[in-house]
C-alpha cells in the first residue's frame, strides 16, 4: 500500500512546529487510506525521534541543509529519492519559502501536479482530493491529481499537531542524494524587527478609500498609537497617495495577523482580505451592513466613521 | 540581451465579495458585470523589472507573452504602454481552462520559439489562483535554473544577482543567465504607462500563437487534459458571527465598542 512522505524543515538543530501539522495531516490520511506516514528532513539523527513522536513510522535523513530556503534544487533530489525510497503517492510539505519551491519543482519532475496552500486533505477512492482556497478567499476549488504521486503543499496552522508520544519510534534511513544546484546561495539574513513592523503589531487600524479623505489617516494613527498597534491601509487608499505603499495590507502588500484588526470604511474585497483574513478578531467601522468586511467582523459598527471614530479614541482614553 | 515577460489578465481583485460570482457546474467564475478584468497585480513589475534591466544595460529585447482570450491583449498592452518591445499573444480554444502545468509547457513552447531568450520574468503568482507554479514549471521545461519572489535584481556580465524574499527574512542567491526569475510586489512601484507611449504602444507588434503554432501535441493542451483535476470551484458559506454593535448615538455605539473590546480583552 503507497504511503504518504511528509516533508519536515528543521532550523537550530530542532524540526520546525508547522511540519508536526504536517505529520498530522499525514497520520489522517493514513487512517483513512492506509499505508505508512515518512518524513525526510534534512540533518542528524537527533531529529528523528521528533518526528516519531508526533506520528511519522519512518524517518529518511536528506544532508544537512539541502532543504533550507534556496536550496530546492538540491532538495528536490532527496525529496524524489525519499519519495521512491517510500513508496509514496502523496507528498506533503509546508506551504514556506522551502515548500513554494520544491512542490512545483518536484511535480514537474515526477510529471504530476502540485496543488498549493491547502486547507483540507481527503482521502476518496483511494485518492487525494485537496481543498484550497482561491480568488482571494472568494472560492474554494477542490481538485484532485491525475499522475501517480499527488502532491501538496500546506497551509500553516490548518491541522493542528498530534499530542507528542515519546513511545512511538521508527526506522531511519539516510538519503544520499541531491539534486544538481544551480541558483547559488550568498547569503541569507532574518528580516530586522524595528519598531513595531505592520507584520508583527498585536493591533491593527487600516483604512481603505471609503475614508473619502487622505487626512482622515491621521485619525487612524492616532487610534493605532493609542493601542500600540501600527496603521495599515487598502490598496485603492495606497494607489490615491493617501498612505505609503510599504503600510498596503493585502495581496501585492503585507500579510497581517494580529490579534486584533480595526478596518475603517473597508468593503473587504479579496485584495484586501488577502491580506488580513488571518487575523484573529476583526471589526469592522463600515455604513454599509451588508458589505464582506462587516460579515466577516466578530464586532461592527454600522456608522460614519467620521462620528465613530474619535468617538471611539475618547471612549478607550475613558477605560484607563 | 532577450527578456520575455509573462503577464496574465485575471478577474479584478478589487470586485466586492458581494459581485464575485461561481457557476459551480462549470466550475469556472463569473465575470462580474460592469468590472473589466485587469492585469494580474505582480505582472507590472515584472514589466518593470526588465525595463530596468534593459535601461542599466542600454539594450535588449523585451518580448511579452499572456496566454488567455483575446481580452488578454490588454495585459500585453499594458505592458508595452510601459516600454516593453513586442508582444505574442498565446491564443486557442484549447488552453481554456487548462492548469498551470500546461500553461508552463504551452509558454516554454512559446519561449523556445522566440529563440535566444536570455532571462524569463513572471509575477511570483496570479491572484486568482495563487499557486506560483507556472515559474518553476517553465523553467523545468526549459531545463533552467528559477529564483523566486525577486525584490531586487542586477546584472554582471551573465550572472544575474536576485535578491528575494523568504518568509522570515531575505537571501541574495547569484544565478547564470539563462534563468527564469519570479518578481513579488516589494520590487517597487511599476512605471505608470504615459500617454505617447500608450500611443506609441498601439503601433507595437503582437503575434497570435495557437497550440498548433507552438507545435503542442494533442494531449498537451485542452481541458481534459489537465494534470490537476478541478472536481469543484463554490464559494465558501462562511458563518457570519458579527456582533453588531448598537447605540443611540455614534458616540454611544462607540462606547458600547470600547467596552466589548475590554471585556473580550483585545484592548
Amino acid at each position: 500500500m503507497p504511503g504518504t512522505l511528509i516533508i519536515a524543515e528543521a532550523a537550530d538543530g530542532a524540526v520546525a512546529p508547522h511540519s508536526f501539522e504536517l505529520l498530522a495531516a499525514g497520520r489522517a490520511l493514513a487512517d483513512e487510506g492506509g499505508g505508512a506516514v515518512s518524513a525526510l528532513v534534512a540533518g542528524d539523527e537527533s531529529l528523528a525521534q521528533s518526528l516519531f513522536a508526533h506520528g511519522a513510522d519512518a524517518v529518511y535523513l536528506a544532508p544537512a541543509g539541502s532543504l533550507d530556503p534556496g536550496y530546492a534544487e538540491t532538495g528536490a533530489g532527496a525529496a524524489l529519492a525519499a519519495c521512491e525510497a517510500a513508496d509514496a503517492d502523496v507528498v506533503l510539505m509546508g506551504q514556506t519559502s522551502v515548500g513554494r519551491d520544491l512542490g512545483p519543482l518536484m511535480a514537474f519532475k515526477l510529471n504530476t501536479a502540485v496543488a498549493m496552500e491547502c486547507v483540507g486533505l481527503t482521502i476518496d477512492g483511494g485518492r487525494l482530493r485537496a481543498t484550497r482556497s482561491c480568488y482571494g478567499g472568494n472560492a474554494n476549488a477542490e481538485v484532485t491529481w491525475r499522475g501517480d504521486v499527488q502532491i501538496a503543499t500546506v497551509k500553516p496552522k490548518a491541522w493542528d499537531a498530534l499530542a507528542p508520544d515519546a513511545g512511538r519510534s521508527g526506522t531511519v534511513t539516510a538519503i544520499d542524494a541531491t539534486g544538481e544546484q544551480r541558483v547559488r546561495v550568498v547569503s541569507t539574513e532574518a528580516a530586522e524587527a524595528t519598531g513595531i513592523r505592520l507584520e508583527d503589531a498585536e493591533v491593527v487600524v487600516s483604512g481603505g478609500r471609503g475614508l473619502g479623505d487622505p487626512s482622515a489617516f491621521g485619525m487612524m494613527e492616532e487610534l493605532s498609537g493609542l493601542l500600540g498597534g501600527a496603521t495599515g491601509a487598502s490598496r485603492a487608499a495606497c494607489d490615491l497617495g493617501w498612505y505609503p505603499p510599504s503600510q498596503q495590507v493585502g495581496l501585492t502588500g503585507k500579510t497581517v495577523t494580529p490579534n486584533l484588526y480595526i478596518a475603517v470604511a473597508i468593503s473587504g474585497a479579496s485584495q484586501h482580505m488577502a491580506g488580513m483574513s488571518g487575523s484573529k478578531n476583526i471589526v469592522a467601522v463600515n455604513r454599509d451592513p451588508d458589505c464582506n468586511m462587516v460579515q466577516v467582523s466578530r464586532f461592527a459598527v454600522v456608522e460614519d466613521y467620521k462620528k465613530v471614530v474619535p468617538a471611539l479614541i475618547d471612549a478607550i482614553k475613558a477605560l484607563d | 540581451m532577450n527578456i520575455v515577460v509573462c503577464v496574465k489578465q485575471i478577474p479584478d481583485p478589487e470586485t466586492p465579495a458581494s459581485q464575485f460570482a461561481v457557476d459551480e457546474a462549470a466550475k469556472r467564475v463569473i465575470p462580474a458585470q460592469g468590472i473589466a478584468p485587469v492585469v494580474n497585480p505582480y505582472d507590472p513589475q515584472a514589466t518593470e523589472a526588465a525595463l530596468r534591466l534593459k535601461d542599466a544595460a542600454g539594450e535588449g529585447k523585451i518580448t511579452v507573452i499572456s496566454l488567455g482570450e483575446d481580452s488578454a491583449r490588454d495585459a500585453i498592452k499594458h505592458a508595452l504602454a510601459m516600454g516593453a518591445d513586442e508582444g505574442v499573444l498565446l491564443s486557442d480554444p484549447d488552453f481554456e481552462n487548462i492548469d498551470n502545468f500546461q500553461t508552463a509547457v504551452a509558454l516554454s513552447r512559446a519561449i523556445e520559439k522566440i529563440g535566444d531568450v536570455d532571462l524569463v520574468l513572471m509575477g511570483r503568482a496570479s491572484a486568482d489562483w495563487d499557486m506560483g507554479v507556472a515559474p518553476l514549471g517553465v523553467a523545468e521545461q526549459l531545463e533552467i535554473p528559477c529564483v523566486t519572489i525577486a525584490k531586487a535584481m542586477e546584472l554582471d556580465g551573465d550572472t544575474l544577482m536576485v535578491e528575494r524574499v523568504l518568509d522570515d527574512g531575505f537571501q541574495t542567491v547569484e544565478v547564470d543567465l539563462p534563468a527564469v526569475v519570479s518578481i513579488s510586489n516589494e520590487f517597487g512601484e511599476p512605471r505608470y504607462p504615459q500617454l505617447r507611449q500608450i500611443m506609441l504602444a498601439a503601433k507595437k507588434t503582437v503575434q497570435v500563437w495557437s497550440a498548433d503554432d507552438l507545435e503542442l501535441e494533442d494531449d498537451e493542451a485542452g481541458e481534459d487534459n489537465r494534470w490537476l483535476e478541478l472536481e469543484a470551484l463554490y464559494i465558501p458559506q462562511v458563518e457570519s458571527n458579527v456582533e453588531i454593535i448598537e447605540g443611540d448615538s455614534p458616540e454611544e455605539q462607540a462606547r458600547n465598542l470600547a467596552l466589548k473590546l475590554r471585556e473580550a480583552k483585545l484592548i
